[in-house]
């Protein structure tokens, strides 16, 4: 069987998630503009400590190898480190992303002592102005802290999780010298116009001309560093580079080997899409998870061929497969049709002509309340 | 490679999992987190009878394969070879 027919294969879904993200809590202690799932304020409604492992059992049975936990910050829960043990007890390995605020040198002698885990420390810049202004005021320096607090610990190769914008796309060097240093993964993943991110895309995702930088940038180094397989969309720049498609299975996952469990059990196609349209059901419904997978109405439609549309005339569409569904969804643009970040130039068009609809606003909004002084007085 | 795979009495990593799909199998590697792609139920029969017991040529005999397709199976083996998912 060839790749493109392993990847037909796969779009036609799978009996369980190769790649589950979990986000434990929308509590947090950042308030990131890019926010995927605008977190902040954790929900009363949180699955409980009783319920998750309920969850894990579930995902033991359907021999889930491995699930991405984040949140918000996963580690605010109080029962954080009884779930992971569970877990990998399990036999599901974790991989967890935070923003290394919870990790002090005792914790990170804990987490080193674990097996089958994997941590993710988020920055967004190589110098604390470029990474705070995303990430909020001394978020580089606990990310740092908590890399020097694993290091010591001699917790091995972790990651580094970066998400790329129009303002450390030239930094990539840097954040591979960075890793290297701490012996850690590069990982680089595409910013989405989800969550808060709704609002800040516009500002913060890269400009066309970075695009190709990006491309470029993977193409020299894709082999040792991670993406999560988030940067298909470029891959429309392969044929005419002459350096074909970058590692990694070119496809959107959504609702087919990928899925998102939310920190109140709902279950959306995949972690940028918290919104009613991609839900397909909760771990707290009749069946759980497994019922939800492998029946609900939204996934079984996600795992049918899919229309090119609007794409279907253009010569690339067999290398970029259109790009991102939940790019589109929240920039308002028709879901069979260019990514926003089309490298072709089509997005930029269809972003104009989509400028006078009305764009879905993302749902579950569990942001800080913003702290705008109050004024007394007549206007 | 100094030996043929063919020649050699192979075994799956004792942390390698099989979890089976439609199109095949999924294997992953607990050890080096590793995922590979068993894309045909015939490469799933011959991984599971891979006990050290016999040569690769032998278990391929065993399972029924047809020889014309040994260099296939042979170029599957060596992914999961390379990928420390058979030792």
């Amino acid at each position: 069987m060839s790749k493109s027919q392993l990847v037909e294969q796969l779009k036609s879904g799978l009996d369980a998630p190769i790649c589950l993200t979990w986000e434990l809590t929308y509590a947090c202690n950042l308030e990131c503009v890019h926010c995927l799932s605008s977190s902040g304020r954790r929900d009363p409604r949180e699955l409980t400590t009783d319920e998750a492992k309920a969850v894990l059992d579930e995902l033991h049975d359907l021999q889930v190898f491995y699930i991405n936990m984040g949140g918000g910050e996963p580690m605010i829960r109080r029962d954080f480190f009884e779930l992971l043990e569970y877990s990998i007890g399990r036999g599901i390995g974790v991989k967890f992303s935070t923003n290394g605020a919870f990790i002090d040198a005792e914790k990170a002698k804990r987490l080193t002592a674990m097996d089958y885990l994997d941590i993710q420390i988020s920055l967004d810049g190589t110098d604390a102005v470029t990474n705070d202004a995303v990430r909020g005021e001394g978020s580089y320096d606990t990310a740092i802290r908590a890399m020097n607090h694993l290091r010591e610990a001699g917790f091995g190769e972790f990651k580094i999780s970066v998400v790329v914008t129009r303002y450390n796309v030239d930094q990539l060097d840097e954040f591979k010298a960075l890793a290297d240093e701490y012996g850690a993964q590069l990982r680089i993943t595409r910013l989405r116009p989800s969550g808060r991110g709704a609002d800040s895309w516009h500002d913060l995702h890269p400009t066309q001309a970075q695009q190709r930088q990006i491309y470029d940038w993977l193409v020299l180094n894709g082999e040792n560093v991670l993406t999560g397989d988030s940067f298909f969309h470029l891959n429309a720049l392969g044929p005419e580079s002459g350096t074909g498609p970058l590692p990694g299975l070119n496809m959107c996952g959504a609702g087919r080997v990928v899925c998102l469990i939310d920190p109140i059990g709902d279950v959306y196609a995949c972690p940028f899409v918290i919104h009613d349209e991609f839900k397909a059901g909760s771990v707290r419904d009749e069946g759980g998870f497994s019922q939800v997978w492998k029946q609900s109405d939204l996934f079984t439609e996600l795992r049918e061929p899919q229309s090119a549309g609007a794409c279907s005339a253009c010569g690339e569409f067999d290398a970029c497969q259109g790009g991102c569904m939940a790019a589109k969804f929240f920039t308002g643009l028709p879901l069979d049709g260019p990514d926003p970040e089309c490298v072709k130039g089509h997005g930029e068009a269809a972003l104009l002509a989509a400028s006078s609809v009305q764009v879905p606003k993302p749902m579950m909004d569990h942001s800080k309340p913003s702290r705008v002084p109050v004024t007394i007085g007549r206007r | 490679m100094t030996d043929s795979l063919l020649e050699q009495r192979l075994t799956l990593h004792p942390q390698v999992a099989l979890r089976p799909e439609p199109f095949g199998a999924l294997a992953y590697h607990y050890g080096n987190r590793k995922l590979v792609f068993l894309k045909h139920p015939d490469v799933v029969r011959l991984v599971q009878a891979l006990d050290g017991t016999g040569t690769t040529a032998e278990k391929l005999s065993e399972c029924e394969i047809d020889a014309a397709r040994w260099p296939s199976f042979e170029r599957a083996l060596a992914n999961l070879h390379a990928s420390e998912m058979l030792q």
